[in-house]
């Protein structure tokens, strides 16, 4: 099966590479899902899980907090200012500063925890 | 024991103490740059992309965007200036202010008015102690700055440069930092980062290597979404350059402290010495005097 290769870049880390087969992010005009093969694309990210399909059949889904993706002769990057794997985010955190934003109206913070809790649901 | 050589004991105890802290400062400044060093390198492929994707958006929209746009007779410039929350610090400080002030000197040269942005508690402290106006001053993170403390300032800059000038708002941007150049060369430098010169990233070929891109929503959407995060990017490098220099130039002027004490340990130490011995040799002459005084006497009486 066609690959493409894939980057997902935080602004002060490389948070994972490798190749996959698709990559489904969600733009501001709604979801994409991007294969090997794909018309170069430049798109601005909504905060929200990426997920990243690789061939043997693993998932790897990133909370995404703001961001691009690019995609040009096979190579995607996905550009954040903040980006977490799934398993790398703390379940238990998130639920703690979502209740805490509700409490405090913060639709931002509220908007990056429900993100975050989401990328961890799908991931498990 | 003799008052000039308590006197120098007690210089020799002090200078060891002192030295002390300075060997300490520069094994703890040593251990940083290279963490220093790998922040930077970390924050490479996200500066790079970002360059890239700008430039593309540039290449193949002629979309105009307020951050791209030089004001045509600019009256107001905002210099902001990075330094460090701590001294111990050798010249980086100074060298940094001294490159601000010179550039503002420039910019005032060409007619215009100056607004002071300050990162660091040093460089804060020497414009308070001149009482300067600030308009924006930020500290407490120039040692380890997170991307979050990039895109406060980088908030405030963009807010004061789309504000219209005679509102208050500020014709251009320039931001003065330290460039880490290696473990002994640091450079102050200034540049312009608004109105934005997208700089072509060396590697990527310049005109067609581009693919000709769909953006999502549109040109002028991406490059609205594009420019506020390189901004913040080229201010988080500089903040990032500007830590890993810090840690440099302090364990270099460490280093060199340490050095001195021990040096006026040496010199100290054979000064306390030359006085023990003097006092013996005055102890020795005093006995015999002494004794030979005894002697005299003993002998006058017989």
């Amino acid at each position: 099966m066609a690959e493409l290769h894939v980057e997902l870049v935080a602004a002060d880390r490389k948070v994972w590479s490798g190749e996959a087969t698709i990559v489904v992010a969600r733009t501001t005009d709604g979801d994409v899902g991007i294969q090997p093969g794909h018309t170069p694309v430049l798109g601005v990210l909504e905060s929200g899980p990426v997920t990243i399909r690789q061939a043997d059949g693993n998932t790897i889904v990133a909370a995404v907090h703001g961001g691009f993706v690019s995609f040009a002769d096979n190579n995607l990057s996905v550009l954040a200012e903040i980006a977490e794997l799934a398993d790398e985010i703390d379940v238990a955190r998130a639920e703690r500063a979502l209740e805490r934003a509700g409490a405090a109206q913060d639709s931002a913070a509220e908007r990056r925890a429900e993100t975050r809790l989401r990328a961890a649901g799908i991931g498990h | 024991m003799g008052a000039q050589l308590r006197v120098y004991r007690r210089r020799i105890r002090s200078v060891s103490a002192t030295k002390k802290i300075t060997r300490a400062q520069e094994l703890i400044a040593a251990s940083r740059i290279v963490k220093a060093q790998q922040r930077v390198a970390a924050a490479k492929p996200y500066a790079d992309e970002l360059t890239r994707a700008v430039s593309a958006v540039a290449t193949f929209s002629n979309a105009q965007h307020p951050l791209t746009e030089a004001k045509p007779g600019a009256t107001r410039a905002a210099v902001l200036l990075v330094t460090s929350d701590r001294g111990f610090a050798g010249a980086y400080n100074s060298s940094a202010i001294k490159a601000a002030e010179q550039l503002i000197e420039l910019l005032r040269g060409e007619g215009k008015e100056i607004r002071r942005y300050v990162i660091g508690a040093k460089g804060i402290g020497y414009n308070r102690f001149r009482e300067r106006a600030l308009a924006g001053e930020w500290s407490g993170f120039s040692d380890n700055p997170e991307y979050s403390d990039a895109k406060k300032v980088a908030g405030t800059l963009i807010d004061a440069f789309v504000t219209p000038t005679d509102e208050g708002g500020v014709d251009e941007i320039h931001i003065v930092s330290t460039e880490f150049e290696s473990m002994l060369t640091q450079n102050a430098v200034a540049k312009r980062i608004l109105p934005l010169v997208v700089e072509e990233s060396a590697e990527e070929p310049v005109g067609g290597a581009f693919p000709l891109y769909e953006f999502e929503p549109s040109a002028e959407g991406v490059l609205d979404a594009l420019l506020p995060r390189y901004v913040e990017s080229r201010i988080y490098n500089a903040l990032l350059q500007s830590a890993a220099s810090e840690h440099a130039a302090r364990r270099k002027a460490m280093k060199s402290a340490t050095e001195n004490a021990e040096e006026l340990i040496r010199t100290l130490t054979r000064l306390a010495n030359n006085a023990r011995q003097a006092e013996i040799t005055n102890e020795i002459s005093e006995i015999v005097g002494g004794a030979d005084a005894l002697a005299d006497a003993t002998a006058g009486s017989e």
